[in-house]
């Protein structure tokens, strides 16, 4: 009789050494052609299957890229770098897309004045199902921080209560976007450095009350604008990007300075 | 002949894998968003629950009794099975490109799916032979794609419903899930196995 320790390793050894080379044997019998081309542009992108191209995956959009059912510039995050890497494997003239980032539209970005008390799980998407969030004010940000979780890029994070997002390591993937409950996070182009951080499409009189920092739709920045770049829809101030000079003119004249110049 | 529609019958209905014995919950939740997948799902499944059913029996009774090494039968099937669906993939990618797209990533998925060495299991415990064996994989895999294509349409059609704040999402899901589950054991005295 054989030792049956012996026996079973041997049995289990025998089996996996069967089926390992069995798979062997078949991955190299039946090996399916991938197409270089898919290859040399997955080498070329990022990698962080973020999605925002809109296929699944890094892999799918290099797929969709050699099937010509993508543009070489739909990698948001690549940027220009990636755009030209991939157009010059495909062999096509690429356009350039202006860099966009994220922007909290709020102006204490998780630290505004609270109306109750939230004891429960630390996600802005639980709070929001109990009466909107703990914040005083419905539009404003949680602070939770389900955008710092979601962002692939480690752009997002919590400082002193409040969420910061950097500039340098943000890439306008837009996932914080899609996953905030709030909707208080939005795409701008990088280089324009005026933007009106309040979210809230309450009354004047409400946003008062609430939050000193709210804009109260007075139609001010709409008036002293001299691009007429500012309009005004449900009591929120919003700047039409393309028209702005950055002049600052708006952001001297907001009586609850919400309207921010950012020191570029 | 009639033993082995008693089998293939108390496998989809009676003993359904997801619905009475709780296996292969995951996909179950994970997969039953669309029908279109959830069939996807299904199909291979049931492929793969046939296919493993019968080698696991196999090797069951002709290496593991006669050696008399029955203590290592969950880790034989695992790697049974694990070894036999990278297979499976591998030749279909090469004969059928359009069946391996079709059931895509469930394929791999289905590997570490706990209703597959459930099956395997259960052959051991009923001492099923090798045709019996066939007949209930098949059945189990017609059984966990039945749910999961109920289960998907139901689902479809939650989406257009009124659902309470509270109630959405996992919550209305599981409480479906339990209701089916409550309506399957209506099949509890079909058979007697």
């Amino acid at each position: 009789m054989v030792n049956p320790i012996i026996l079973s390793v041997s049995v289990l050894g025998g089996l996996g050494l069967l089926a390992g080379s069995g798979l062997a044997y078949a991955s190299k019998k039946f090996v399916s052609k991938i197409d270089p081309k898919v290859e040399a542009i997955l080498e070329a992108l990022p990698r962080a299957n973020c999605g925002a191209c809109g296929f699944a995956g890094c892999s799918g959009f290099a797929k969709a890229l050699v099937e010509e059912k993508a543009q070489a510039n739909g990698c948001i995050p690549g940027g220009e770098g990636v755009a030209n890497q991939v157009a010059s494997i495909l062999g096509v003239e690429v356009e350039v897309r202006e860099k966009r980032i994220a922007k909290i539209l709020c102006y204490h970005r998780g630290a505004s004045q609270t109306q109750f008390d939230y004891q429960g799980l630390e996600s802005c998407r639980a709070a929001a199902l109990l009466f909107g969030g703990d914040k005083a004010c419905l539009y404003s940000c949680l602070g939770l921080g389900d955008c710092i979780e979601v962002c692939p890029f480690g752009a997002i994070t919590l400082i002193k209560g409040r969420i910061e997002i950097d500039e340098e390591k943000c890439t306008g993937c837009g996932k914080c976007i899609s996953i905030c409950p709030k909707e208080v996070i939005a795409l701008v182009p990088e280089e324009k450095k005026v933007h009106v951080l309040c979210n809230s499409k309450d009354k004047g009189a409400i946003v008062r009350k609430i939050c000193k920092e709210g804009c109260i739709g007075c139609g001010i920045c709409v008036k002293v604008c001299p691009e007429g770049a500012i309009t005004l829809k449900d009591n929120l101030a919003y700047i039409n990007y393309e028209k702005c000079t950055e002049c600052g003119v708006c952001v001297e004249k907001c009586p609850t300075h919400v309207i921010e110049m950012v020191n570029g | 002949m009639l033993h082995l529609f008693v089998i293939f019958l108390s496998a989809i209905l009676v003993n359904n894998f997801v619905l009475t014995r709780f296996l292969g919950i995951c996909p179950f939740l994970g997969v039953s968003r669309r029908v279109e997948t959830a069939l996807g799902m299904g199909m291979a499944v049931i492929f793969v629950m046939t296919l493993a059913s019968l080698v696991t029996n196999l090797i069951y009774n002709l290496v593991l009794v006669p050696l008399n090494l029955l203590f290592l039968h969950i880790i034989t099937f695992i790697l049974v099975i694990a070894s036999l669906v990278q297979l499976v993939e591998i030749v279909l990618e090469k004969i059928s490109p359009a069946l391996y797209r079709a059931l895509g990533i469930y394929l791999p998925l289905i590997t570490t799916n706990c209703a597959i060495l459930g099956l395997a299991l259960l052959n051991v415990i009923k001492g099923h032979n090798a045709i019996q064996a066939i007949f209930f994989g098949l059945g189990a895999g017609i059984g966990f794609a039945l749910a999961l294509l109920i289960m998907a349409g139901i689902r479809e059609r939650l989406e257009l419903a009124d659902v309470p704040v509270a109630l959405q999402g996992a919550a209305i899901t599981l409480i479906t899930a339990g209701l089916l589950s409550l309506a399957f054991m209506g099949f509890s005295g079909l058979v007697k196995l």
